[in-house]
């Protein structure tokens, strides 16, 4: 039952992005598409683990550098570009994950920020990054020597493909017995480790996962903008993701793509207020936090269960 | 006949349309990037889109039949959210045109992305000379300064004076690491030599670590390769640690009018720098700013929205000797084909790797009793003429140059 209605969801999302490019700038939605992911690999980890990583930064913005440096400069194809991404930030993952993980609640938040911070002073200092110039001009070569990425609409059915596959794994994760497991984690750690779970690999699976499919977000980010900057490693990036999740909805199947179509929309459109675009996000934090803490995606579904109900 | 007829009459038609209709969608569309909100706000931000309109007023674009238009946007000073603007800007808005863009890694990012969709476009706000070097493009000119030429003038004036020991305090981003390159090649050039260097990140608040390090390195200069607030607060907070007061000279490698007037004569007093305009110079200029000062709270116009001013009105008369603004790359041929005039940089050239050429002067800001006002804050110390003011064309490493 479940099943067929988040079926029918995906397939409305699908065509909705389909038929998209016909009315919006596709650059545009290819920045929507890819922070998208970048949050539903973060609710993987805040929402069905209920482990709130303050570091996701590192492996968006991380991967961004990695697959721009080995395709500007090495002269990697793209689709390898992405991959190399994918593969850095989950090995750093790894390691973050193994340290981290260890620790509970505020303090894996901790862990995790300063983790990222490490890394951001890292890319702020190494040599390959640039700098505050970021990686510039990273070139967009065909698409397995064949499809023309150069044109922005081609390239965005490519970024809406790699979108689909990152959210499908997610999805088939969040279903399977693993994510039972992790569910029961997020509900009660104890007693899964009573029944038997050993948790702390359950737990570092998942960080993994989360960390290699924001990579895989962050990596596709760099080839559309042909850009990979400080801006991605930042902490505010971190912080950004943490609000896209929240208002979309935590723990629920599409919320992330709602929140992160809300803020890159509101960040794109009000631009023009310069800074004040902080103070409005701010706002719009506490209002959701306030008065609907199930995010857009989870009062809508709530309401559903309640109509049905009712 | 009859067809021959219908032929003639077409062509003279198409003629008579011809000016406006060649114009990509019938307009001029002008985009002003800059600062809006941070750091490098009063330097460029409205001031620049004020003077924008006014080069096109002055130029009397309606008059001539050619419909410009202006918009702008803020940059927050990162390069992704500049890129961002400035694709959306040229795929969907149709500007042809960008202007100023301070911040040298926004700028580098446009640069490349007006070159892919053969825009144009005019550089005001940032300093690297990589626009006019190694990232050289067809489709940019560099209007007002550039490191080269500041780090050129202060460094050769302040050795020549027995400065000949520096130290470094660097803002940590390519404008910082390029102005100190340019300064430290001068100073050892000259025979100066560099005792230590110091990069702070960019934006800082807090210099006194770093200027602690600049003190005890004993050396007679400190050079300072920051810009905006990071300069303001960085001489402010060396007065506080009696820096000059204990015989250390402070170089500004990039000073504009409005750090001064925050900084106040009493602490910016003596400070000696390379700019490239004043408002007082001349009364062209001092007409200017009487007009800007009062659309713009006050302020008085900086060498960038000078430069601004300049480049659009250099812009509008190659798009009008062409009639069309359709190929970035032909209407930079044609602004570098035309020698340029205008009321404010008066007569120059753009060379062939992009660089507009003219005159740079070194200013000395004023004692506190030597102002007659507000605003009155410059003595010029020594005209650097256009020849020498600029990186000679062979050493840019520009591929446009052969």
């Amino acid at each position: 039952m479940t099943w067929n209605r988040d079926m029918l969801a995906f397939l409305a999302f699908l065509a909705l992005a389909i038929a998209a490019p016909a009315a919006v700038y596709p650059v545009f939605l290819m920045k929507v598409l890819c922070f998208a992911l970048f949050a539903c690999a973060f609710n993987l980890l805040v929402g069905y683990v209920g482990l709130l990583s303050f570091g996701h930064a590192m492996f968006f913005g991380g991967a961004a550098y990695i697959s721009g440096h080995v395709v500007k400069v090495w002269g990697w194809p793209t689709e390898l570009g992405i991959l190399a991404g994918t593969a850095c930030a989950a090995l750093l993952g790894l390691v973050t994950g193994a340290i981290a993980i260890r620790r509970q609640g505020i303090y894996f938040a901790m862990v995790t920020l300063a983790l990222a911070q490490m890394v951001f002073f890292f890319c702020l200092q190494a040599n390959f990054t640039g700098g505050e110039d970021g990686i510039q001009a990273i070139p967009r070569r065909p698409l397995l020597g064949l499809l023309d990425i150069k044109n922005d609409l081609t390239f965005y059915y490519v970024v809406l493909a790699v979108f689909c596959a990152g959210f499908l794994v997610i999805y088939r994760t969040i279903h399977s017995p693993f994510g039972q497991v992790l569910k029961a984690i997020r509900e009660n750690e104890p007693r899964a480790v009573s029944l038997g779970y050993r948790v702390d690999q359950y737990k570092l699976l998942a960080f993994v996962l989360s960390a290699a499919l924001a990579g895989t977000a962050g990596a596709t980010k760099a080839i559309v903008f042909q850009l990979a900057s400080l801006t991605d490693v930042q902490w505010q990036m971190s912080g950004e993701v943490v609000l896209m999740t929240l208002v979309g909805g935590m723990g629920t199947v599409f919320g992330p793509i709602v929140g992160a179509g809300v803020i890159i929309t509101m960040q794109n459109y009000l631009a023009g207020f310069g800074e004040w675009v902080l103070v409005i996000q701010g706002l719009i934090f506490v209002v959701v936090v306030l008065a609907f803490r199930r995010g857009v995606v989870g009062e809508l579904m709530a309401w559903w269960r309640r109509r049905a109900g009712g | 006949m009859r067809t021959r007829m219908m032929l003639l009459s077409a062509a003279a038609m198409l003629a008579a349309g011809g000016a406006q209709a060649q114009m990509s969608d019938g307009v001029v569309k002008i985009g002003v990037l800059n600062d809006q909100s941070g750091l490098y706000a009063d330097l460029t931000g409205q001031g620049s889109v004020w003077s924008a309109r006014k080069a096109i007023e002055d130029f009397g674009a309606a008059a001539k039949g050619l419909k410009v238009e202006v918009v702008f946007a803020d940059h927050q000073n990162k390069p992704d959210v500049g890129s961002n603007v400035v694709r959306q800007w040229y795929d969907v808005d149709k500007v042809d045109v960008v202007v100023d863009v301070p911040t040298s890694s926004v700028a580098l990012a446009v640069n490349q992305i007006t070159k892919e969709k053969n825009k144009v476009f005019l550089v005001s706000g940032a300093a690297t000379a990589d626009l006019t070097g190694k990232a050289c493009s067809p489709n940019t000119v560099h209007w007002t300064y550039d490191t080269w030429a500041l780090a050129n003038g202060t460094a050769n004036a302040v050795v020549k004076t027995g400065g000949d020991s520096w130290f470094f305090l660097t803002a940590d981003y390519a404008f910082g690491h390029a102005l100190e390159r340019d300064t430290e090649a001068v100073v050892l050039a000259r025979g100066g030599k560099v005792l230590g260097k110091v990069r702070h990140p960019f934006p800082g608040t807090d210099f006194s670590s770093f200027l602690l390090q600049a003190q005890g390195s004993k050396a007679k200069v400190i050079g300072l390769a920051n810009a905006g607030g990071d300069t303001i607060n960085s001489i402010k907070q060396a007065g506080e640690f009696g820096i000059t007061a204990g015989g250390q000279s402070i170089a500004s490698l990039l000073l504009f009018i409005t750090d001064v007037h925050a900084l106040g004569l009493k602490t910016a007093q003596g400070l000696v720098f390379t700019e490239s305009w004043y408002w007082d110079l001349n009364d062209a200029n001092r007409a200017f700013a009487k007009e800007f000062a009062p659309a713009n709270k006050g302020n008085h116009p900086t060498m960038i929205h000078a430069g601004v001013y300049a480049a659009v009105t250099h812009y509008l008369k190659a798009v009008t000797a062409l009639k069309s603004d359709a190929d970035g790359a032909a209407v930079v041929k044609q602004m570098k084909a035309l020698p340029t005039e205008d009321k404010l940089f008066g007569k120059g050239t753009v060379r062939a790797d992009g660089r507009k050429v003219h005159d740079m002067y070194l200013f000395e800001v004023k004692k506190p009793a030597e102002s007659k006002g507000p605003w009155d804050y410059y003595k010029l110390r020594a005209t650097i003429p256009a020849a020498e003011a600029f990186r000679p064309l062979k050493d840019g490493g520009c591929s446009l140059v052969n």
